[in-house]
């Protein structure tokens, strides 16, 4: 293939831009002094828009939630009302659950700013990337993560759940759901330029969340079992760290290779 | 200064162009155009930094675009053949968050006068769901507008403006190049700039 250039690749700048250009701030070469915009700043930026965004489509948040209650919901309806079993099953349903609705949300987090192009400015701006991304990912999780974990209780419920496994389910979820969004972002990431990213993500993200699964179900069961929760829940509070630390890095990384 | 040493770039295994080389010095605009296909949008968004070139360099004043310098972003706006808008927020905050990205801090006011520049201030309040593509052109105007980026990327920036609109973008344009910046529109559309600072570049 051949490029053809008219009148030629270089051009001579006009005696007026370059007049006006000299001695005024125009050919001077990026200022490297100034520092960059920070890293709070550009948690902000995600943040505060994403939660704008999210109230106003506030139809959206309410369909996942029902889908948390519904799938909550059918587990006693689908197996004997025994009290032993109910209270067995509880906290890995409300788990599974959690796990679920988090997946039906995260499609969401990256796709329509891959659309509309707002991603390739998040690119190609001043702030970091990883930045802005944690703080979409925040947003995220403070709309589809967090009502998850106050509804808990309530849904417990009707696992004849007492108030001590409640709570610890509730606080698993708290410590757990945000290792969710964290590493689903990633996925989310990955999956943007490719078609069906919806089911690829399922299969990419939820081998993924398995340790959280086992070990944010553990702790309301190792309760029950007369044991102490706190092991599980370390796990999951280290798991939290790696992830908040990680896992922007490597979305922002994907998101990037997205829009290449 | 923008320059490009030799780029090449392909799609899948097609290749798009090669032996790119260009100097667009301050003041000054490129101009390029060619069919549909040939790898405009492709171009710029190599010149931007989004995608990286099968060879060559990109470098503004000095630097490669392709790292991620946060003092070469803050001077390079791209406005990509979508104006990067969300539905749900308004005019006004959508321009607020693309400001604030781009590294300005805008007050009320100043983001009230760039939109009222672009004959938005009654619609400042509404959804961007609620306006015409042709006014969602002109956000991303008032957001060219609004920034101090000495580069200017535009990809197809005449489509959807009316007459009043396209008007706009010219004078725009003429003042950014008047005040020592720098253009590169990809256009199959006639842009009215001033002849003397003008370079085109046909892909085939």
């Amino acid at each position: 293939m051949s490029v053809t250039e008219r009148p030629g690749p270089v051009l001579a700048p006009p005696p007026g831009a370059r007049g006006l250009a000299d001695g005024a701030t125009s050919d001077r070469a990026p200022d490297a002094s100034t520092a960059p915009p920070g890293v709070l700043a550009a948690l902000r930026w995600g943040l505060v828009r994403d939660l704008r965004i999210a109230v106003r489509s506030r139809a959206e948040l309410g369909v996942q939630i029902l889908f948390y209650v519904i799938v909550v919901s059918l587990f006693p309806l689908a197996t004997s009302p025994e009290r032993n079993l109910l209270q067995t099953l509880g906290p890995g349903v409300l788990w599974v659950a959690a796990l679920l609705a988090s997946l039906l949300s995260l499609p969401r987090l990256f796709a329509s700013d891959f659309a509309d192009g707002t991603l390739e400015q998040m690119a190609l701006s001043p702030f970091a990337l990883p930045a802005l991304v944690g703080g979409k990912v925040l947003a995220h999780w403070l709309a589809t993560g967090l009502p998850l974990v106050l509804l808990a209780p309530l849904l417990g419920l009707q696992y004849a759940l007492d108030a001590e496994v409640l709570g610890i389910v509730a606080f698993s979820l708290l410590v757990g759901t945000p290792i969710l969004s964290l590493v689903g972002a990633i996925g989310a990431a990955l999956t943007l330029a490719t078609r069906g990213g919806g089911s690829l993500l399922a299969l990419l993200v939820l081998p993924l969340y398995v340790p959280v699964l086992i070990f944010g179900a553990g702790s309301a069961d190792a309760l029950r079992g007369g044991l102490s929760a706190a092991p599980n829940l370390s796990l999951l509070a280290a798991g939290l760290l790696v992830a908040i630390v990680g896992a922007p890095l490597a979305a922002a990384a994907a998101v990037r290779i997205a829009l290449d | 200064m923008l320059e490009a040493h030799d780029l090449a770039a392909r799609r899948g295994s097609l290749l798009l162009f090669e032996g790119i080389s260009v100097q667009v010095p301050p003041g000054t605009a490129l101009v390029v155009s060619g069919r549909n296909g040939s790898g405009k949008t492709t171009l710029l968004r190599i010149l931007a930094g989004v995608t990286r070139p099968a060879a060559g360099r990109v470098t503004w004043h000095g630097r490669d675009v392709a790292r991620h310098d946060p003092s070469v972003r803050a001077d390079i706006c791209f406005a990509g053949h979508v104006p990067a808008l969300k539905d749900e927020l308004t005019a006004t905050e959508n321009l607020h968050a693309l400001a604030t990205l781009a590294g300005e801090r805008t007050g009320p006011l100043a983001l009230r006068r760039a939109l009222a520049d672009v004959g938005l201030d009654a619609r400042r309040h509404l959804p961007a769901r609620a306006l015409s593509q042709g006014q969602r052109r002109r956000i991303a105007l008032a957001r060219m507008s609004i920034g101090r980026q000495r580069l200017w990327l535009l990809d197809e920036p005449a489509t959807a403006l009316d007459a009043d609109g396209l008007a706009l973008l010219g004078s725009l344009v003429a003042r950014h190049l008047a005040g020592g910046g720098t253009l590169v529109a990809a256009t199959h559309q006639r842009l009215d700039l001033p002849a003397d600072r003008v370079q085109t570049l046909t892909l085939s």
